[in-house]
């Protein structure tokens, strides 16, 4: 197997005296994706938000390609190249799905007042590149999306919003992707149609990891290469799907079965 | 396509009839009748989407529209030649629509709240004051200077603002505008209570206070030259912020503004644009405030009160929050309206209340509802 592009160490999150995470191991390389399952409150967005510095981390570490990431501002974080979606959606609804993008794209763009404020010809034609390349990525999800790259965010139905955001956060190309519950308000068959595009787009990008949370088990078995179960903050078991699903503590504490 | 310039000209021209009219009318019946009937319009032009024909139509045409507005702002100060109360009018309309440009980068671009527009307003009204009588610098550069004092000074604000949000952010500001009156109330070498002379604004050696002489008989109001510079500061202030807004920064202070989790999960610095916004912000009410100050001749601490802050944010609500076109039919309501009709003069702040709830529990866009960004609005999608 290829070197472990992120890798999570004795990760310990506190909320007052509720120990959300508690000293997870976890990691996941190169190419890979990884499905992150486990009931509700056991602690997978914590540790999405201890990755991209939304929480503070009280011990443990987090290393990104070898680099420390751990207790990083958000701003830095995605700087390092990981990007995420939110469970309940964070497109900014009044906004155009272009400018929704382009704040995926925010720390590519030059913000300097020359070119914004008076080399206006140079900026139209950095505008018109981002917007080909917003519609290209657009295009890969669904054929339709290019078309209402001017629409507001709001405006689109929620499988679409889903889509613009998962494009917000691949646009730049990270080499994290982190997917907090893409299947949350949508139908079994809108998401397999998402599912779909991300096998797609991931298919193009044979580098990029992904960590999906996921509580719909039909999508974890189609998208991940890897499952990892937590249950009260720690890792309970991991393996691949199959593996996972027949482990007896998995189905007593997960699946409910005794 | 290539709109045809018919609409853009057509509003600019009905927008110079109502000014004038408003301004020359002493009538209050029929003053009253020509802003409600402007008003009934822009209400009816979002509604049949009038607004983004004419918007359209205006970015389609950038050197004729820029050049008729123009025309049309000359013809109105050329009208109101020898009426000096209408000139002085006027020019306050365009001077508090510079600072309300102020407020809409700091309010409707990036939501960083100011209810201390006054204080800034007043801050470089008094650097002004002082740097005119205490200097030699040419005016044309106190009134940047001036500006840049109100963005320095407003930097104290910077650490309690970042540490707090909402509400809280809105308290400081008001506690700010509030001690900034009493410190000049209590400050001898302000000139306390009373104030300070500012002397006129000059340039090329023409001193702006000396009325236009154009024969034995005739002699036009000194006001004339300051319409022309308050037209000068409000043509660049509008410029600048438009393009601010149809910019990366425009969509950075967006971000900042509708979601600061999202924002800086994507790279955004928010602290830093938030600097940024209440920084230019401040610079531009406190360039208004100098450029006032020259006009009037004199500064007290009793026109920067919090009610003269809530009359600026209420401009900025009325006109279409972040739509810095809408502080013109906004500023003119605003601040004409009282002094035409001497029926509302008292009762103002209570009128202007209701009119900001109303507004805001139905129209909360404002009356020119701040339009979607188009980076260039005459490139064809």
């Amino acid at each position: 197997m290829s070197a472990a592009l992120l890798k999570a160490s004795g990760l310990t999150v506190r909320f007052g005296g509720v120990t959300a995470l508690d000293g997870l191991e976890l990691s996941v390389n190169v190419g890979e994706t990884l499905g992150l399952i486990g009931p509700n409150g056991s602690g997978k967005t914590t540790f999405f938000n201890a990755l991209t510095g939304i929480v503070r981390v009280a011990t443990g570490r987090a290393y990104l390609d070898g680099g420390d990431i751990t207790g990083l501002a958000p701003r830095r974080v995605a700087a390092q190249g990981i990007a995420r979606t939110f469970q309940r959606l964070r497109l900014l609804l009044e906004l155009s799905v272009f400018d929704n993008l382009m704040l995926g794209q925010h720390l590519s763009l030059d913000h300097g007042m020359w070119i914004n404020l008076f080399a206006r010809h140079r900026l139209r034609g950095e505008v018109r590149r981002q917007a080909d390349s917003a519609r290209a990525l657009l295009g890969a999800f669904s054929a339709a999306l290019p078309a209402r790259l001017y629409d507001s965010a709001g405006s689109l139905t929620m499988i679409d919003r889903r889509r613009v955001e998962i494009c917000r956060a691949l646009i730049r190309e990270p080499k994290l992707l982190l997917l907090d519950e893409p299947s949350a308000g949508m139908t079994p068959d809108e998401t397999a149609e998402l599912m779909s595009d991300l096998l797609a787009v991931k298919a193009q990008r044979p580098r990029l990891s992904v960590i999906i949370i996921e509580h719909d088990m039909a999508v974890i078995e189609r998208v991940s290469d890897r499952c990892a179960v937590l249950d009260y903050g720690r890792k309970l078991a991991e393996g691949s799907y199959a593996e996972v699903a027949r482990d007896p503590i998995v189905r007593q504490a997960y699946l409910g079965e005794d | 396509m290539k709109y045809s310039a018919v609409p853009a000209l057509t509003a600019v021209l009905a927008s110079a009839a109502v000014v004038l009219t408003i301004l020359l009318v002493d009538n209050q019946w029929a003053v009253a009748g020509v802003v409600a009937g402007a008003a009934a319009i822009l209400l009816l032009s979002s509604r049949f989407g009038w607004g983004v024909r004419i918007a359209a139509s205006g970015a389609a045409h950038p050197i004729v529209v820029p050049a008729v507005v123009l025309a049309a702002v000359v013809v109105i100060v050329f009208v109101l030649r020898e009426d000096n109360f209408a000139l002085l009018m006027l020019c306050t309309v365009m001077l508090y629509a510079v600072a309300g440009l102020g407020l809409t980068v700091q309010f409707g671009q990036a939501g960083v709240v100011n209810f201390a527009g006054a204080a800034f307003f007043g801050i470089g009204a008094y650097a002004t004051a002082v740097l005119s009588t205490k200097s030699s610098l040419p005016h044309y550069l106190v009134l940047p200077l001036a500006g840049a004092c109100a963005a320095v000074i407003g930097s104290v604000l910077l650490l309690p603002l970042l540490r707090t949000r909402g509400h809280y952010a809105a308290l400081i500001t008001i506690a700010f505008g509030i001690l900034f009156k009493t410190f000049l109330e209590v400050n001898d070498a302000l000139g306390g209570p009373q104030g300070l002379k500012v002397p006129g604004f000059t340039m090329f050696g023409h001193a702006f206070n000396d009325p236009i002489v154009i024969d034995e008989q005739t002699e036009w109001s000194f006001y004339m030259a300051y319409a022309g510079l308050s037209f000068v500061l409000v043509a660049a202030a509008y410029a600048f912020v438009r393009r601010l807004e149809r910019s990366w920064i425009g969509l950075a202070f967006d971000a900042v503004r509708l979601d600061e989790t999202a924002a800086s999960a994507f790279g955004v610095n928010v602290a830093a644009w938030k600097i940024v916004a209440f920084s230019v912000g401040n610079f531009l009410i406190g360039t208004a405030g100098a450029a006032y100050a020259m006009m009037t001749g004199f500064v007290a601490p009793t026109s920067f009160t919090f009610a003269d802050s809530l009359i600026l944010v209420s401009i900025v609500i009325l006109g279409g929050l972040g739509n810095p076109l809408g502080l013109v039919p906004a500023a003119l309501i605003v601040i004409i309206l009282p002094e035409k009709l001497q029926v509302i003069q008292e009762y103002r702040f209570l009128l202007f209340a209701l009119l900001v709830i109303v507004i805001l529990l139905v129209r909360p866009g404002g009356l020119l509802p701040r339009a979607a960004r188009e980076y260039f609005p005459d490139q064809s999608r």
